[in-house]
């Protein structure tokens, strides 16, 4: 299998605090590789290094062959590479299918062809009976769905979700992971997920990186790593190991 | 291109714009010639509103300078005119330009060296004090005592030269307003359109998108600033006098604000709305005070004030989305 997105060596400093200390992965083209760990072990930093939101300190990351550290999120997201927010962020004020227009856009230049990909990409997210609500009137496990819509208009090789699990009920949780079995099953898209929930984790991923205070402490699959004595020490504690 | 312009617009919407526009065009025909002027100086307002908003409506810029553009365009027509009797068209050839350069300096500083939000609307306003202190300075367009156009007594209207009738400068401004209501709309309902209103929204999550904010918000600025400079052109053929202190002080920058606010920012509208409901109501105050033989000075800017007041505590979305929705008539947006 290729690989899509290579981490190499990456260091993330802020002030004295070391938020991603020479981490290096690589995430193949087509899998589902998920990141966890404790809270402030670094992952969104290194999401918000790989979408260009700031340049690592250090080290290189390349996509689909090409370094793509230090640049803008924007020229990011133009060469194939999706993003949600942690904290929801769609744009509030704009309907359903406008969010989701905007970034079926970024590749079309017509607005009627952006509105086709659009409502195709709101029929997938189970979101096209709501295309005409404002987005802020939706409620959260919706909004959830929602920048995943808009990250997926804008025909991503690459899907960051940065917890978009989190704060959902276990019946939104399946809901979320079958829709994205079935676009990663379907359509080849890669994801790589930051989640805390581990029963979307373990239903997701085909490999998974356990990070600690900015270096990762196990890589594998799921089955290895949830019975890596440094992860069950460290994240998931003993009772979770059943 | 019609058809998608008005695609997706009620029946009914397109109807009451239809009589609004046909009781425009036959207005002349009937007003006196003070209701004439106010007319002028409404649509004069609902073509700025209508520029102004492109930046702060659709791309959430706020301008607290765009008495900048009317004043450059202003200054650059006249002063051609009147050195080289170069006509108003051919001089908006050149004022537009220059405004938009004008424009395209300020985006440049403040969107390439990340001054947003209150520091961008300061920024806006510095720009517009400096070309004020400026032009008073200027001797080539009279400094402070005032660029004047050699006015004669009209025997026919000369559009070309716009020498003439009111009623010549008030279908001129007419034809304006729509054309910039159209233009609006078609830029709502673009590419453009769309990554506007995504970094009013949200510029972080906009960037995210794939949009090149600093782009999209530069062509904000521009077309808002290329607009607006008509109205300036405008406005020294139809005054026929400029004063620094005048044109370009920020009480203008401010009366060119308060239409699209009290009408609906970020709508197509409320612009139009806005200096209906201001200009409109200021002048009957203004000729309901006179009749009654009282003199107070400052009445319209007191009312001016009273109306902000009362929109932003009761409709701090503006009269036109309110009313919109009362009369079934929802816009997109907003």
């Amino acid at each position: 299998m290729s690989v899509l997105l290579t981490v190499d060596a990456v260091s993330k400093r802020f002030r004295g605090l070391v938020a991603v200390d020479r981490l290096s992965f690589e995430v193949p083209a087509g899998g589902i590789y998920a990141v966890i760990g404790p809270n402030g072990a670094g992952k969104t930093t290194l999401f918000n290094m790989i979408a260009g939101v700031f340049a690592p300190d250090s080290g290189t990351i390349s996509f689909a062959g090409e370094r793509i550290d230090g640049l803008p999120p924007d020229r990011i997201c133009r060469r194939g590479i999706g993003r949600t927010f942690q904290i929801v962020r769609p744009f509030p004020a704009l309907s359903v299918e406008d969010n989701v227009i905007v970034g079926a856009l970024l590749h079309r230049h017509h607005v009627v062809d952006a509105r086709a990909h659009a409502h195709a990409v709101l029929r997938r997210l189970d979101l096209y009976d709501k295309r005409a609500q404002r987005a802020s009137s939706l409620t959260l496990p919706d909004r959830k769905r929602l920048e995943v819509a808009r990250a997926l208009a804008t025909d991503p090789k690459l899907l960051l979700l940065d917890e978009v699990m989190a704060g959902l009920r276990p019946t939104e949780t399946d809901r979320i992971v079958a829709i994205l079995k079935e676009l990663n099953r379907d359509t080849g898209l890669t994801i790589l997920l930051i989640e805390h929930v581990m029963r979307a984790v373990m239903a997701l991923a085909a490999r998974i990186l356990v990070l600690h205070h900015g270096g990762a402490i196990a890589q594998g699959t799921p089955e290895t790593v949830v019975r890596d004595p440094a992860v069950v020490h460290s994240y998931l504690g003993v009772e979770d190991l059943s | 291109m019609i058809g998608r312009l008005i695609g997706g617009v009620p029946r009914r919407a397109l109807a009451m714009l239809g009589v609004l526009l046909l009781a425009l065009i036959v207005a002349p025909l009937i007003a006196s010639d003070y209701l004439l002027t106010v007319l002028i100086l409404i649509l004069y307002f609902a073509y700025i509103g209508q520029a102004w908003n492109i930046m702060m409506g659709f791309a959430g810029q706020l301008s607290l300078g765009h008495a900048l553009y009317v004043g450059l365009g202003a200054y650059a027509a006249a002063a051609l005119y009147v050195h080289f009797s170069i006509g108003p068209w051919l001089g908006l050839i050149i004022a537009l330009p220059i405004a938009a350069l004008a424009g395209a300096f300020i985006g440049f500083l403040a969107f390439r060296f990340r001054v947003a939000g209150v520091y961008f609307a300061i920024l806006t306003i510095a720009v517009a004090e400096f070309a004020r202190v400026g032009f008073d300075h200027w001797a080539w367009t009279s400094g402070s005592s005032g660029l004047f156009l050699p006015v004669s007594q009209y025997s026919h209207n000369d559009i070309w030269l716009l020498r003439g009738h009111p009623v010549m400068f008030y279908y001129i401004i007419l034809a304006a307003s729509v054309l910039a209501f159209i233009l609006c709309r078609a830029l709502l309902q673009s590419r453009v359109g769309y990554f506007w209103l995504a970094i009013r929204e949200d510029e972080e999550a906009a960037r995210s998108s794939g949009i090149d904010t600093f782009h999209y918000k530069m062509v904000a600025v521009v077309t808002s600033a290329a607009m607006t400079s008509f109205a300036g052109v405008f406005y020294a053929f139809f005054y026929n006098n400029l004063f620094p202190e005048q044109v370009f002080h920020i009480s203008r920058s401010i009366e060119i604000i308060l239409g699209p606010i009290v009408g609906g920012v970020g709508t197509l509208f409320g612009p139009v709305l806005g200096a209906f409901v201001l200009t409109g109501l200021a002048e009957t105050l203004t000729a309901a005070l006179a009749a009654a033989g009282v003199d107070l000075p400052g009445a319209k800017q007191v009312f001016y004030g009273i109306c902000l007041l009362l929109v932003i505590m009761a409709l701090p979305d503006g009269i036109w989305p309110w009313l919109a929705k009362r009369i079934g008539l929802a816009e997109r947006n907003k």
